[in-house]
């Protein structure tokens, strides 16, 4: 039995007048990839920036319902605190500007003031570019700023940023729609790997991606889930009209 | 008399340089105060107009060339004024920058109290002002001075930068709020240099020879 490690339930939410999220009840699957796919404005990114508490951040938003990490409700949480356990990669790839390589990947050790041997930091370095395959590329050039690598290469650093505390949980918002198709491939493969250790849910317009990486497939329409499954079934045989006019390429 | 379009072009410049000022003080104004109606003010009525100034200030420096051929001191402050006026053009553009990112942040929870960031606006409108007056009245030594000042800002951009990434490791939802504080911060240094660049061009104006480069060393 596959385990669940985030539930929804009767969750709304929104901006101001706006209602985004329509009462949604959802379970995420542990240590699965959960695709959050559906029109442009129906509510992907306001969905996965609750999940991490982000959504409270914007002065007009509001939320109805709760959500639970491992059956506790995530608004009794330190938010600080839920945020170590549920990393996020964004849309650009953001690495911290005017820091090396080498210091964006230890950044959160240098700055929470962690005394570490000169072997220990080449080490953890060496062992977090290799988890996300950005040590062969970069490893004569770990002075070089992170903003001064590609595209690609800088969103492997951020995800490599997002899982130096641990997390149990990743959120990925489109995160391969600025770049080149290579450096989606290698996005995914990673995302293949890491699975085995955290849980991924990824917003994505590709429906190719979803079906290349996603175990489960959460279809939202018009803020609501009108379609949630194990992506074979999804892409195969879905039930709903809208689901299949949105994979056929009908709207967008 | 090219005398008489000489003066009505540095007079222009005078009145560019303050609408840029203006231009910054009102995108950090806007960002302190969180007022969105300041911020497009800057963006919707001023950056039209620093466009307009650009376009007539250039004009007028084509017409002097083709109608004086201007000569030696004269037409160094013709091409002069072609680069300043480019130059606060470009920090217009800076300002405007600087305007988007605070409507970013002006709806969203502050990430810190904003010290630093008013200091370094202080610091390049002062520079601005003074690379400005430097040209006009023709004084080298203020022209070095402000030169000298670039380090003030950029070390303050370092020190904003520093900061900023201590909160962004410890939680990464204020990173979208801390790069566009950043943004910010580096427009600013842009001005900075934007007024040097101006003031290196000044003492080339007055000395006749580039001292760019000797000038870094000292
Ligand atoms: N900060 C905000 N303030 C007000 N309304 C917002 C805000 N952010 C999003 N919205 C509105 O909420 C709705 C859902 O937006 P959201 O960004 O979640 O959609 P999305 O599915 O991620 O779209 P896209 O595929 O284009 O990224 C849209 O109607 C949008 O205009
Ligand atoms: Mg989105």
């Amino acid at each position: 039995m596959e385990s669940k490690i985030l539930k929804f339930e009767n969750f709304s939410a929104g901006y101001g007048n706006l209602l985004v999220l329509k009462n949604i009840n959802l379970e995420i699957f542990e240590k699965k990839i959960t695709a959050i796919m559906g029109p442009s404005g129906c509510g992907k990114t306001t969905l996965i920036r609750c999940i991490n508490r982000m959504h409270e951040l914007n002065k007009e938003a509001f939320h109805k319902g709760d959500i639970f990490l491992n059956d506790k409700s995530i608004f009794e949480m330190n938010p600080v605190f839920l945020r170590r356990k549920i990393g996020m990669v964004f849309q650009k790839p953001n690495p911290f500007p005017h820091l090396s390589i080498y210091e964006n990947v230890l950044a959160g050790y240098i700055i929470n003031g962690i005394k570490l041997k000169r072997e220990e930091k080449d080490k953890i370095v060496e062992d977090c570019l290799k988890k996300v395959a950005l040590w062969e590329e970069v490893k004569d050039k770990l002075y070089l700023k992170g903003t001064q690598l590609s595209g690609g290469q800088q969103q492997r650093l951020c995800i490599a940023r997002s899982l130096a505390l641990n997390p149990e949980i990743i959120l990925l918002d489109e995160p391969t729609s600025s770049l080149d198709p290579k450096s989606t491939v290698e996005i995914e493969n990673l995302l293949e790997k890491l699975k085995d250790n955290v849980t991924i849910i990824i917003v994505t317009h590709n429906i190719s991606q979803a079906s290349r990486i996603a175990d489960y497939v959460a279809f939202l329409y018009l803020g609501e889930l009108i379609e949630y499954g194990k992506s074979e079934k999804i892409f195969t045989a879905p039930e709903n009209p809208k689901t299949e006019e949105y994979l056929s390429g009908k709207f967008g | 008399m090219i005398e008489e379009k000489i003066k009505i072009l540095k007079q222009k410049i005078i009145e560019f340089g303050l609408l840029v000022e203006e231009m910054i003080d009102k995108s950090i104004k806007g960002l302190i105060e969180k007022k969105e109606e300041i911020l497009k003010e800057v963006i919707e009525k001023l950056e039209p107009i620093a466009n307009r100034f650009e376009i007539e200030i250039d004009e007028l420096c084509i017409e002097i060339i083709a109608q004086y051929e201007p000569k030696a001191r004269n037409l160094r402050v013709v091409l002069m004024v072609l680069k300043i006026n480019n130059d606060l053009e470009r920090i217009g553009d800076h300002a405007v920058n600087i305007c988007e990112s605070s409507l970013f942040l002006i709806k969203r929870p502050d990430v810190k109290p904003l010290i630093d960031i008013p200091r370094m606006a202080e610091e390049s409108t002062k520079m601005i002002k003074d690379s400005i007056s430097s040209f006009i009245e023709e004084k080298i030594d203020l022209a070095k001075d402000v030169c000298k000042r670039d380090d003030i800002v950029d070390s303050l951009r370092n020190q904003i930068t520093r900061e900023l990434i201590t909160y962004m490791v410890e939680d990464y939802s204020v990173i979208e709020r801390a790069l566009h504080l950043i943004r910010i911060a580096q427009n600013l240094e842009r001005i900075a240099d934007l007024s040097t660049n101006i003031c290196e061009d000044v003492i080339f104006m007055i000395e006749g020879k580039i001292i760019k480069h000797h000038f870094e060393e000292g």
